[in-house]
């Protein structure tokens, strides 16, 4: 058993399930429908988000290795366990889905209302396999996860999404399961060599040097796409402008922190010499992806795609950060990516927030929106705040590190991305000043109501952990620090094996 | 002569015989009666080819292992769930006549002779019983232009695949002097090369074969005769007898010509390649759906002949469970398009199945299940029926077709896909005609099972072990 005296990781994986199940078994009108899923859906996240708390308060911080783990034998014949555990790089983003959910499903609550019991369901679904992905510590199971994922959000972006739903909801899966079906062939070539696929295993095990480019190629199809780096991006601004708000926040809080976790679990560790090896064909691509989004990003009309090319510019900061293989860009790219799932969450919120009320996105039908509600305009500016990096704001403290780190490595690295911070802040404050502040430019807009209470309840907990993070942030980074400290040390170790045996450089 | 061996297909062509008695003399129509009592006579069989014991019998002609029971138990269920389907079906059309259970009832010996055929002549006998029932269920619509092509083209077609493989199995005997498969595989291991004459026999016979599973280049008449023939038809087609078919082959390229795989691996190897290419690329444009499966089942077949192609013991494996796997999900997507009735009429358009997920979300669901496991995306079903091929081929180093197969699969979720897009996204249309039971029943059956195979995996695993180990000795 594990550290909690009873299965956790498993309860909080499939709990989400147990409430798809009864929303599925409501019967009744459809407003009776509506209704019961709708609360359903909600207790069943806060339950689970409850339970994961536990996690907070019980992870041993000083303990680099897996803990809560639980095993089972699943397919013995093929080697194939059902393993689950967290050490510090997955419990954050455990914690991080499970807050995401109740506030996705809040954020749905008035604007989703044609097949209500459907998309709460797909919720559920999409939630289980969200943890499930993180707390897998079976190969094959983390695939069965990773890419069950892929039928609730197709569905989710399909149903509920906008005009073009039917081409992003398409690209969105076939861009994904091309780069997954290579990852699925690496899988099982590792699993042929290493016999096992418990992932402890075969972090322990050295995979030989000819496989690594291979094995890496195909992990980096998988979570290049996931992440998504330059140039394999571009059914990320497709998927989130026609996502529905709560797709899109689930879509750049969790979905996307995926690839970075890939990457950071599966192809540093395992990989260590052809991730030294590709390390600057990555920096290349994501000093492009950093630059070259943001600029794009600067010529965006639609509020969605604005913010999410400003994602991929970010994202472009976490594999920067991840291939430094030092400690500050590791655990930079590790606090970037929690800060980005909670402020990039929360900043499609705040466009969700004004497309309920106008239904557009243009950013031009907007402007001076601050004078008519205030409220709004200060959380907004909040999440600008935090999206450009201020000090003291959720963002700050992981593009710092990250750039510490890559100027250890290259300082030109760095100077890619400190470029990204600026163009960054020109955009985002762009934005900001063509809707909240300036001429009210049409009259329709003095209409706007401000923040309902169950807006308010929606941003409170992302208000306070952006605070919390940018002030305090060693209590997030006190879960990763000797997880981090482990991996680059066994990393610097592999890679001094493979120097003195004449392999890498 | 220990005849009581073949008991079970004894039973079933007995029960054939009385059946066909049964049907003929009363006056009225008698096709539900029939029909029950078939689907009698195969769970009987089935039930009796689990307490089967091993051996040959019939001098060596028959033999009963637990890889035969493995495949006759999957025909048998094949054939009674595709006589399920059709029971409703062919009233509602018209059709119903007592002649197509008891047909299908022969077909089915016919493939319980075929997998347990241990010489060429018993193999050729059980292919021909299998065929004849077939052409004529083809065209059991004889009113209907298309159906009468469809049974004259399979016909004249599979004809052709008869003469081929009597031609093969001519060349193999006049080289290795027997037909017999245990005495095939002496003969063709002790020596020293193979004859070119053996080789020839066993491309001929492997083509023949491939005509029977629809793998390309022998897949011509597939597309022409899904669409032309009655839904159902097409259903069991689809199922039990490409079940036999690639069990016959696995038998007999395992066995007999076990020894000569160096000879015939590579054309199984660009069989399952351009299989597979072909069931992902021209499925993209087909506008019915039935077509759409039919190109869909030759993809499918190119997978299991990956499996084939590895060989060996995982790689037998894999094309046992991926037919296994394979035919649930199929009947349940067939379960689905003999279901696609509006005003009366049988519709099969992939645009008919517009906003089912409004007009009738169970139906959708499950259909929404099969699609995305035949495009193998996990925890579904077929995501493990092709790992468990995929799995032995990068074992044994067979990269290309590895890496084709996971590529193709991409390509056909694409079409996949539609489906999916059709029936969720798009307006909805009138719904359907009411669902008769048996295909409900069907339905949920076959979709629990592709949902939830994951959580049990380990009985259908340690059956196709077993079942491989009694072929490969």
């Amino acid at each position: 058993m594990n550290a909690a005296g009873y299965p956790l990781l498993s309860l909080l994986t499939f709990l989400p399930l147990v409430g798809a199940f009864i929303i599925m078994m409501v019967r009744g009108d459809d407003e009776t429908i509506a209704a019961n899923a709708r609360w359903t859906a909600l207790w069943t996240s806060l339950i689970v988000f409850a339970l994961s708390l536990v996690l907070w308060f019980q992870f041993d911080t000083s303990i680099a290795g897996f803990q809560f783990q639980e095993s089972r034998a699943w397919l013995p014949d093929f080697g194939i366990g059902y393993h689950l555990g967290v050490d510090g790089i997955s419990v954050l983003f455990v914690l991080l889905s499970t807050l995401l959910t109740p506030i996705c499903i809040l954020a749905s609550w008035e604007s989703v209302q044609s097949r209500v019991r459907e998309y709460m369901i797909a919720f559920l679904v999409l939630e289980t396999m969200m943890i499930g992905m993180f707390v897998s510590l079976d190969f094959m199971l983390f695939y069965i996860f990773f890419e069950g994922v892929l039928i609730p959000m197709f569905l989710i972006i399909g149903v509920w999404g906008g005009a073009r739903r039917v081409y992003a909801a398409y690209k969105f899966f076939l861009y994904t399961f091309a780069g997954s079906v290579l990852m699925l062939l690496a899988i099982i070539a590792l699993w042929h060599s290493a016999g096992t696929t418990d992932i402890p295993e075969l972090l322990t095990k050295r995979i030989a040097s000819a496989w690594q480019p291979w094995i890496f190629f195909a992990f980096f199809a998988s979570f290049a796409v996931k992440v998504p780096m330059w140039p394999v991006h571009t059914w990320l601004p497709d998927a989130h402008v026609e996502a529905p708000t709560a797709g899109s926040v689930i879509l750049a809080g969790v979905l996307l922190k995926m690839g970075g976790y890939g990457f950071l679990r599966f192809s540093l560790p395992m990989l260590p010499e052809a991730s030294a090896q590709f390390a600057p064909f990555i920096f290349a691509l994501s000093v492009i992806a950093v630059i070259y989004t943001s600029l794009v990003a600067l010529a965006q009309t639609d509020m969605k795609k604005l913010i999410a090319y400003s994602s991929v510019a970010h994202m472009g900061i976490v594999t920067i950060g991840i291939f430094t293989a030092n400690v500050q860009g590791i655990e930079g790219a590790l606090f970037q990516m929690l800060s980005h799932g909670v402020v990039s969450g929360a900043l499609f919120l705040c466009v969700g927030v004004l497309y309920d009320r106008e239904h557009t996105r243009e950013i031009a039908r907007y402007g001076g929106v601050a004078k008519i509600i205030p409220a709004y305009a200060l959380v907004f500016m909040l999440f600008t705040m935090a999206s450009v990096a201020l000090p003291g704001t959720a963002g700050f403290p992981g593009e710092f590190l990250v750039i510490m780190g890559a100027f250890a490595v290259s300082p030109w690295v760095a100077l890619g991305a400190a470029t990204g911070m600026i163009l960054g802040a020109a955009y985002m404050l762009l934005l900001y000043r063509r809707v909240a502040f300036g001429q009210i430019t049409r009259e329709s807009l003095r209409g706007l109501a401000d923040l309902s209470p169950r807006e308010h309840a929606i941003f409170a907990p992302l208000i306070v952990l952006t605070l919390w993070m940018g002030l305090y942030p060693s209590s997030f980074t006190q879960f990763f620090t000797a997880s981090v400290a482990q991996i680059v040390t066994q990393h610097q170790a592999a890679l001094g094996v493979a120097r003195l045996a004449g392999i890498a450089p | 002569m220990n005849w009581t061996l073949a008991l079970p297909e004894i039973t079933l062509a007995l029960c054939g015989l009385a059946i066909l008695v049964g049907g003929v003399l009363p006056k009225r129509d008698t096709s539900f009666a029939v029909s029950i009592a078939t689907l009698g006579a195969l769970l009987l069989a089935a039930a009796l080819v689990l307490v089967q014991k091993e051996g040959t019998a019939f001098g060596g002609q028959y033999i009963a292992d637990s890889f035969s029971s493995f495949m006759k138990v999957l025909c048998l269920l094949g054939a009674a769930m595709g006589l399920v389907l059709s029971m409703d079906f062919f009233q509602k059309q018209g059709l119903s006549r007592f002649e197509f259970p008891v047909l299908l009832l022969f077909a089915t010996v016919g493939m319980m002779v075929m997998i347990s055929a241990n010489d060429l002549m018993s193999l050729y006998m059980g292919l021909e019983l299998l065929s004849l029932p077939l052409y004529v269920i083809a065209a059991i619509d004889r009113d209907n232009s298309r159906a009468a092509e469809a049974g004259l083209k399979y016909f004249v077609l599979g004809a052709l695949a008869s003469g081929l493989l009597l031609y093969g199995a001519s060349l193999v005997y006049g080289f290795a002097g027997t037909t017999n498969f245990d005495r095939l595989a002496d003969a063709l291991s002790a020596q020293q090369g193979v004859s070119a004459g053996v080789v020839v026999g066993i491309v001929f016979i492997i083509a023949a074969l491939s005509f029977k599973i629809s793998a390309v280049p022998f897949h011509m008449w597939t597309p022409d005769v899904y669409e032309g023939a009655p839904t159902p038809v097409t259903a069991f087609f689809a199922s039990a007898p490409k079940i036999a078919a690639v069990a016959l082959l696995v038998r007999v390229l395992a066995g007999p010509f076990g020894e000569t795989v160096a000879q015939w691996q590579q054309v199984i190897v660009l069989a399952s390649l351009g299989s597979m290419v072909l069931g992902a690329l021209a499925a993209i444009g087909q506008r019915n759906i039935k077509r759409l499966m039919a190109y869909s089942s030759i993809g499918h077949i190119g997978f299991a002949l990956m499996g084939l192609a590895v060989g060996g013991e995982s790689g037998l494996r894999g094309v046992l469970l991926y037919m296994a796997i394979y035919l649930f999900m199929n009947m349940g997507a067939f379960a689905v398009l003999i279901s696609m009735r509006r005003d009366g009429q049988a519709v099969e358009g992939v645009d008919d199945l517009a906003g089912l997920g409004r007009t009738d979300p169970a139906m959708a669901l499950a259909m929404a299940v099969f699609m995305f496991s035949m495009a193998g995306v996990p925890p579904l079903a077929g995501f493990f029926s092709k790992l468990y091929v995929l799995l032995p081929a990068i074992e044994k180093g067979f990269w290309v077709l590895a890496l084709v197969g996971v590529l193709s699969s991409v390509v056909s979720a694409y079409y996949y896909l539609r489906i999916i897009k059709v029936m969720y996204f798009d307006p909805a249309l009138p719904g359907f005609d009411a669902r008769p039971v048996g295909l409900s029943v069907v339905l949920a059956g076959t979709g629990l099972f592709t949902t939830f195979f994951f959580l049990f995996p380990a009985p259908l695993l340690a059956a196709a072990r077993h079942a491989v180990a009694s072929i490969l000795g």
